[in-house]
């Protein structure tokens, strides 16, 4: 028998389709088919200036904005060839390890509710909650935030950030052992996730897979630690690892890195100075200060320029990977010398680790397919683009 | 931590020239990336040296991105983007296609993990990989014309879009 599981399924996350082909209950097939939600942002890319198509990148990865921002940022930083300030380094590690919480959140609550755990969602969603005000403090905006810039920050981190974030990493920890205590000894649970969805290591990498599931294999293979960026070489914690690669793998690593998660924001906390600069100098490139705009004749032009016409790199290419909360996340951008990228090309990790869906599936039965989709952890915003 | 990375690289492509003296056309460094631009006949044969022996060991294929340089000729660039764990090493290898003849081979034989990015560059670009599994749209639906990435392809597309009088074709 030939069923369609999806677009319209609440398990697939998003309008994935996959069709399984059965034999009773056990899948002897399984064929994703995807693009319901393609949207052409690459394409919209090559029609922006650099810095208009930030904007854009938020809504790939919905889950994980400021990470698309940064990957965004950096790739065209480092065509540009711009140093950025250590301060605003500190801030971007910040936001983007607290949006990896709230990314996993979301992951821990609907993969929940997939195998049948209601209040594990609702306890998520509360914690999740606290982080998305944080970022509506410091960007006026709690989901598309478009913090990162190309050269820095959109703004300086508003008064009183620092009581936000200290409060918030106070009760995260006990929250995470909440979360522990209903789901790791719990029976179902076990009984859901545990041999359930296995790939080999070999595999793994052969198929392209990074992130969470990739580490949950054994492989320690995390953009952080590897290919350090935005100074998080200077920072301690550890890429937590399984060898089990299975579901409860994958939900273990996920757990524990929340909790690595929580390291970094505490030591960013405490690198980040009180004052000094947010964005690099960089006149025709970043804009310039309002004060700097209202009593210079030079500012003002660059600001008028960089809003009209934009900036343009030197033809070349630049190609950026980072470690989003679903594994590596890259963008290329190639220039050729004008103001509007000639390519902008997302590596989108949910699409390519949605590739071994059917290996982690055939010959499972069918209620396993919700499981191993579910650890996959796809956002079908970023599978389709 | 880049320059070591540049170093690194340029022994990928002294060692790639010392095993076949064609294997490389041209070496591109920037911003302390490099680029391999390969002929496209051995793109296979390099594919699997690179993943094979010991001193490249690149065993993960992350990315492959198509750029179109229309109208210069040859138009279309296929970048592939490699990661050796073990080594902690990453590099690019370029092969150049002609508008005329966008065809390459593919390197999902190589590894596996290559099939999706492939079917990719094909559906937005109109690549052809010989010898791939499953050369199917993968984004776009199925009866979907032309392929929308190409430089040569309006951004709004080819369907009517609304003006102020009546209907207008978009194409270009």
């Amino acid at each position: 028998m030939v069923l369609n599981m999806g677009p319209q399924h609440p398990s697939t996350h998003g309008v994935l389709r996959v069709l399984l082909e059965l034999d009773g209950e056990t899948v002897v097939r399984a064929v994703p088919d995807l693009g319901y939600l393609h949207t052409g942002i690459e394409k919209s890319c090559e029609d922006k200036t650099y810095s208009q198509a930030i904007t854009l990148t938020d809504r790939m990865d919905y889950l994980n904005p400021l990470g698309n921002n940064l990957v965004y940022c950096l790739a065209v930083e480092k065509l540009l060839g711009l140093e950025i300030p250590k301060r605003a380094q500190y801030v971007r590690v910040m936001m983007v390890e607290l949006q990896r919480i709230s990314s996993h959140l979301v992951w821990l609550g609907t993969h929940a509710i997939d195998m049948g755990a209601m209040s594990v969602f609702l306890y998520c969603f509360r914690e999740r909650e606290e982080i998305l005000k944080i970022f509506e403090m410091f960007a006026g905006q709690r989901m598309m935030t478009s913090y990162i810039r190309i050269g820095g920050l959109a703004l300086e981190p508003p008064a009183g950030w620092r009581g936000a974030v200290e409060r918030f990493l106070k009760m995260m920890p006990s929250r995470i052992d909440d979360y522990e205590s209903l789901l790791t000894g719990n029976r179902i649970w076990m009984g859901r996730l545990k041999g359930v969805g296995y790939i080999s290591p070999e595999d793994a990498v052969a198929l392209s897979m990074t992130g969470p599931t990739l580490r949950a294999a054994g492989i320690a293979y995390d953009n952080r630690k590897v290919f350090p960026y935005s100074s998080y070489d200077e920072f301690e914690f550890d890429v937590p690892t399984r060898t089990e690669s299975d579901c409860f793998a994958r939900y273990m690593v996920r757990v524990l890195e929340m909790r690595e998660s929580l390291k970094i924001v505490r030591q960013a906390m405490a690198k980040i100075t009180d004052s000094g600069p947010i964005r690099t100098e960089a006149p025709g490139i970043v804009p310039p200060s309002r004060e700097k705009m209202k009593t210079e004749m030079e500012a003002l032009i660059y600001h008028f320029k960089i809003f009209t016409e934009g900036f343009s790199p030197a033809p070349g290419e630049a190609f950026v990977t980072v470690e989003s909360p679903r594994g590596e996340l890259g963008c290329f951008i190639a220039s050729d010398g004008s103001p509007k990228p000639l390519r902008a090309h997302f590596r989108s990790p949910s699409y390519i680790n949605l590739q071994a869906l059917p290996k982690l599936v055939t010959g499972q039965l069918i209620s396993d397919v919700v499981a191993c989709i579910g650890t996959i952890d796809i956002v079908l915003g970023e599978v389709d683009r | 931590m880049t320059e070591n990375t540049s170093q690194r690289a340029s022994v990928v492509a002294e060692h790639l020239r010392a095993w076949n003296s064609n294997s490389i056309e041209e070496v591109i460094e920037f911003r302390g990336e490099t680029t391999l631009v390969l002929p496209r006949k051995i793109l296979r044969a390099v594919a699997e040296r690179c993943r094979d022996h010991a001193e490249l060991q690149f065993n993960l294929i992350t990315d492959a991105v198509c750029v179109d340089r229309f109208p210069h000729e040859p138009r279309f660039e296929v970048n592939y983007h490699l990661v050796s764990i073990p080594r902690k090493d990453k590099i690019r290898l370029k092969v150049r296609l002609s508008g005329s003849d966008p065809v390459v081979d593919t390197l999902v034989p190589v590894w596996p993990g290559a099939n999706w990015l492939e079917r990719e560059v094909f559906d937005l670009f109109g690549i052809r990989f010989t010898g791939h599994p499953d050369l199917r749209r993968i984004l776009l639906p199925e009866d979907w014309e032309g392929h929308p990435l190409r430089k040569d392809y309006p951004v709004e597309g080819f369907r009517d879009v609304p003006m102020m009088t009546g209907f207008r074709k978009s194409s270009v």
